[in-house]
């Protein structure tokens, strides 16, 4: 076996520095690694560039690392509902490069995948396409998008094994299997850690080769971002 | 006039028996509501789940069941759960028939800006830009004018691009319009609402042929 858990989670940020790039999964605040934020926190890395879908909110997610000025830059898709993102871009403290959401999954998946760089549709014609190469493929234009470089990959998934291999759940899946292997070093944080031939291999989204550090998270809040419900009939 | 209600009402009689559809945020959102239930459709969203249901009972909210608005949500069943990427290998690869979206503006040449006020406003094209790049069938759902009481059916945008040449219906509180390659066409008229009153909140090219008949809702 090769194991890759590690006891908690200051040993599976060993190595975090500052100017550093991360990615970071999750959605909104669904399925992002809230053990590594928290600890991103406590170590108070400086200047770090952060690749993620969203920033968090004000006063969770990656929001928390934004109030204590930790990134230097910020790669997403979208930004709303985060006030002090939108200050600090706007002010021009936060260097921020929109991508667009399935150009940032699948500059990841390339990234992790070993491909250079992919060519999309997405952003023809508009300025996140502006001095970035373009062709035509039957008649259709396309962008071409590098893949991702980052020094560690924060992914949160649901149960984990030692060998580091993942299952997701739900839509808190997203971004965290294109991250995994897609860094340097893939740090997954699980609910659960499970013993090894517990997991059935038919079932495993990520296989443990594309992690590295795999640790149980002590404390989960999971918080709700829009909570939309309907009455009983 | 048309509420938000009303425009999602009528965007609904669009949605075809078995169809993928993508719903923005906003206005398309509601269009769920309004889809007839002798039908089979399906709901992406592009956070990762296909066969969308609706809101859950109070006590039953999950973290990790939520929909792109980041809303709380169910599944039906046979619904699935996958990740980004292949979501986005839903929308780029053309897997999904429909994808009903808002908008700030939309040129007559089916130019769409959505995301993005420079200077004021900068809230990111999210999935937007891969969903307008790729997909075939476009309907945009928005009021007709702005808060100012200005066309937001223009000539050309006047934001950032989300987007060219890609919009082909448009559904507002006060028409359907169809984007040709002369402009806007009127399609229908919202109840009560009259050419005239349409022609004036319309900045781009709008082509009136014949009797443009009422919407039935």
């Amino acid at each position: 076996m090769i194991n890759k858990k590690v006891a908690n989670v200051q040993e599976a940020l060993q190595g975090v520095t500052d100017h550093m790039t991360f990615m970071l999964g999750g959605f909104g605040l669904s399925g992002i690694p809230e053990n590594a934020i928290a600890e991103l926190v406590n170590i108070g890395v400086k200047g770090v560039t952060c690749i993620s879908n969203n920033a968090g909110v004000d006063d969770f997610g990656l929001g928390l690392l934004l109030q204590n000025r930790q990134i230097k830059k910020m790669i997403s898709s979208y930004v709303g509902e985060n006030d002090e993102f939108e200050r600090q871009m706007l002010s021009g403290e936060l260097d921020v490069e929109l991508v667009p959401q399935g150009t940032l999954a699948e500059r990841c998946r390339a990234a992790q995948a070993g491909f250079p760089a992919v060519y999309t549709p997405a952003g023809y014609g508009t300025e996140v396409a502006e001095g970035k190469e373009t062709r035509a493929f039957d008649g259709k234009m396309y962008v071409l998008e590098h893949a991702f470089k980052a020094d560690f990959a924060f992914v949160k998934a649901w149960k984990g094994d030692a060998v580091g291999n993942l299952i997701f759940k739900g839509t808190s899946r997203n971004f965290n299997p294109n991250m995994c292997g897609a860094a340097k070093i893939t740090v997954a944080e699980v609910e659960e850690l499970v013993p090894l031939g517990a997991l059935d291999p038919n079932q495993i989204h990520i296989p443990g080769i594309f992690v590295q550090r795999i640790f149980k998270g002590e404390h989960y809040e999971k918080r709700i971002e829009q909570r939309t419900t309907r009455p009983k009939a | 006039m048309l509420d938000k209600n009303g425009i999602a009402k009528r965007i609904a009689k669009e949605v075809k028996d078995g169809y993928y559809v993508n719903l923005g945020i906003g206005i398309p959102t509601l269009v769920a509501n309004y889809v007839r239930r002798d039908i089979e459709v399906e709901f992406q969203s592009e956070n990762g789940v296909l066969g969308m249901g609706p809101f859950p009972y109070e006590g039953e909210e999950d973290a990790d069941l939520i929909n792109a608005g980041k809303q709380t949500i169910t599944t039906l069943p046979g619904a699935s759960f996958f990740d980004s990427a292949m979501s986005f290998s839903m929308i780029r690869g053309q897997h999904v028939d429909l994808t009903i979206l808002g908008a700030m503006e939309v040129a007559e040449n089916g130019d769409i800006a959505n995301w993005k006020i420079p200077g004021k406003m900068v809230k990111g094209m999210g999935g937007a830009m891969d969903l307008v790049a790729s997909a075939e069938n476009i309907i945009v759902a928005m009021m007709h004018t702005n808060k100012r009481g200005e066309s937001k059916l223009l000539k050309t945008c006047s934001l950032p691009l989300t987007g060219v040449g890609c919009v082909k219906k448009v559904v507002t509180n006060l028409a359907v319009l169809e984007v040709t390659d002369h402009g806007f066409r009127l399609l229908e008229r919202a109840p009560g609402i009259s050419v005239e009153e349409i022609k004036k909140a319309t900045e781009g090219t709008l082509i009136v042929d014949g009797d443009i008949p009422e919407m039935l809702l």
